[in-house]
């Protein structure tokens, strides 16, 4: 009897055993490939800065300091970075207003495509994905070719006597959420689709036989059941919307600067590596505890239906 | 059928460059974007039987951060004076002594033994400019030689100025706007350097590179520019003007070099003594667009440029500009905290 146990936990720890070393090769390239950079940048983070770029290799905790932490230059005095936390709220705030956005275009696209005809829906998909086929760049400066003071819609306004000078709309707020809010849609409407075509529209129907309106109907069926594909898309949509800076710094200017500028100019101008990874890693801890609640509202949601 | 002629023309030039390639050598230029002439770098590989390949940066940084990384597989960098002591410091340049080539004598005088290069040991002129204001003078009148046209912006410009965003030379005019000398350390000078700019901010429109196209069309009505982009824009529109500030300008130069750990350095040194021929030198500036301290190259330069106001600095103006340099490290860091303070 347990000689027989014994057997079979020596099966057992031997089937590990193989698992391991046959998942060997992908784990060394996930360790190195991905892990390896992050450990430099990591690194990087606790050491002092180079006086032309690049670091010294003398450990010091300067750069994670000056990420909350600010030295006033005129008199010496540490307060809260000010100007880090208003970068970093900025951009927080525009992704999540471009969240917001494009959840409120994508929901009616992806509910218009997924009660077309099953034969119509793939062309519809397409015309959403087709813009993805086209770099960042060319779609950005293609919204400007748009919206700019001898655009096409100041071109139309003053042709037709409507306005007397061209209203400026390149290099605003609105400027960057148009262009955010357009390049990132497909990530919403992609995950929301792929949701609402699971939906069974027979409880919908039976929604309205119980004499819901439209709008208990969608409060109380259609969004708790496509909540997975809301939730994936708003993270799909939040996280690279905080890296952003190509979208920002051409619509709207430069004039101010989002997490990803102010990363970017340490490593340049700035000259403050440390600086620089430090501020990376933030913003990485950020994604994080987005994703992560996203896993805990997932799970939750899982454990309910189960 | 055209097209058809016209690809198998392509790939004849494509096979017969690349075995020319391999016949004879190569020779890879580092260097800022749209700054090199096709025409010129064309006549160098016919002249040498050399494959020429250039790679874009945007900036000093940049350009060194990737260098010194080692392994970059470039020959030759074409660096701004006031990173080439750095660069020097740093070993990353080859010392191939252009002093001593043939055609150093075309130097002009006044470029033949600059500060950032003493004796040039390391580098050859490439070109050289100023950083001042262009202003659209139909929609502003007044007075153009004044950084106030940036920092005290005018009613008629409220709203339609950007700032070309290059930290050092932003914070520098601010600074001589206010008196102070170029990498100053001057705290009371820097406050009001803080102060000047961030109350300026509201009325610019943005801070962009792309001038040339956006003071053209209308989007910009003035900015902080080189006088070289300033010169493409009145080519564009005769009523955009050059402005040189009263308050003092910076003077600057790139210059290029050799890398020390350059694979094919013979055809690196034979491109430095081409570009201190007049007649190529003035072909680069042709495609340019600014001066490049040869002697004599004006005359294979297009007409166009001959005593253009953006090129040649007036005499009245002469005195005012100052050298670009390094800034001290510490100043560096000052610099870098009033820039994000502006910009958050």
């Amino acid at each position: 009897m347990s000689e027989a146990a014994g057997t079979i936990e020596a099966e057992k720890s031997r089937d590990i055993r193989k698992r391991w070393l046959l998942s060997l090769p992908a784990l060394l390239i996930i360790l190195v490939a991905a892990s390896g950079p992050l450990l430099i940048v990591l690194v990087y983070s606790f050491l002092t800065p180079g006086p032309y770029g690049d670091v010294q290799w003398l450990p010091s905790l300067e750069g994670w300091i000056n990420v909350v932490l600010e030295k006033d230059i005129f008199d010496g005095t540490f307060s809260l970075a000010d100007a880090h936390v208003s970068i970093f709220v900025r951009s927080v705030m525009l992704s999540l207003v471009t969240t917001v956005l494009t959840l409120l275009v994508g929901f009616p696209t992806a509910y218009f495509i997924a009660t077309r005809p099953e034969k119509t829906r793939e062309l519809w998909l397409l015309l959403i994905t087709i813009p993805f086929w086209t770099n960042l760049l060319i779609r950005t400066f293609a919204i400007l070719e748009v919206i700019r003071n001898e655009g096409l819609i100041n071109g139309l306004l003053l042709k037709f006597g409507l306005i007397a000078r061209p209203i400026q709309m390149l290099f605003t707020d609105g400027a960057i959420l148009t262009g955010m809010v357009y390049v990132y849609l497909p990530l919403m409407v992609l995950p929301l689709y792929a949701s609402m075509e699971k939906l069974d529209f027979r409880l919908v129907e039976a929604g309205y036989d119980l004499y819901a309106t439209p709008f208990k109907v969608l409060r109380k069926i259609i969004i708790p059941l496509v909540k997975p594909g809301i939730i994936a898309g708003s993270i799909l949509v939040f996280i690279p919307a905080l890296g952003a800076y190509v979208t920002p710094s051409i619509l709207g200017g430069g004039k101010n600067l989002m997490l990803g500028n102010l990363i970017e100019l340490q490593f340049g101008q700035g000259r403050n590596w440390p600086l620089g990874s430090a501020l990376s890693i933030t913003l990485m801890l950020i994604v994080m505890v987005a994703l992560l609640a996203y896993v805990r509202n997932a799970g939750s949601q899982g454990s309910r239906h189960g | 059928m055209k097209q058809i002629t016209t690809t198998m023309a392509l790939a004849a030039m494509l096979l017969a460059s690349t075995s020319l390639a391999h016949a004879e050598g190569e020779l890879n230029i580092y260097n800022w974007g749209n700054y090199t002439s096709p025409e010129m770098i064309k006549k160098f590989e016919d002249q040498y039987k050399v494959k020429v390949t250039i790679t874009d940066y945007d900036s000093n940084d940049t350009a060194l951060a990737k260098v010194r990384q080692g392994g970059s597989g470039f020959d030759m960098v074409v660096p701004s004076q006031n990173y080439i002591p750095i660069w020097i410091s740093e070993g990353l340049l080859l010392e191939t002594d252009p002093g001593k080539m043939e055609n150093f004598k075309n130097v002009a005088t006044e470029w033949q033994n600059p500060d950032f290069d003493p004796g040039r040991k390391y580098t050859v002129p490439w070109a050289m400019g100023t950083v001042g204001t262009v202003v659209n003078t139909d929609v502003y009148k007044g007075d153009i030689n004044t950084w106030g046209v940036i920092f005290d912006t005018p009613e008629e410009l409220k709203g339609k100025v950007n700032v070309v965003p290059e930290m050092t030379d932003v914070i520098d005019a601010a600074v001589l706007y206010n008196g102070g000398t170029k990498c100053t350390g001057d705290l009371t000078i820097l406050k009001k350097v803080r102060d000047t700019l961030v109350k300026a901010k509201p009325n610019w429109v943005a801070m962009e590179y792309g001038t040339i196209e956006k003071m053209g069309s209308g989007d910009f009505s003035a900015s902080s520019d080189w006088n070289g982009s300033a010169f493409r824009q009145r080519l564009k529109n005769p009523a955009i003007k050059y402005g040189y500030p009263k308050e003092g300008f910076v003077n600057w130069s790139d210059n290029l070099a050799v890398l020390k750990d350059a694979k094919n350095v013979e055809n690196a040194k034979i491109f430095q003594n081409f570009m201190m021929d007049p007649q190529n030198a003035g072909m680069n500036s042709g495609f340019h667009r600014y001066a490049n301290g040869i002697a004599g190259s004006a005359e294979f330069m297009p007409a166009d440029m001959k005593g253009a106001p953006e090129i040649d600095v007036p005499a009245e103006f002469a005195s005012l500009g100052v050298p670009s340099q390094t800034c001290p490290p510490e100043v560096q860091e000052l610099y870098t905290k009033i820039w994000t303070e502006l910009q958050k």
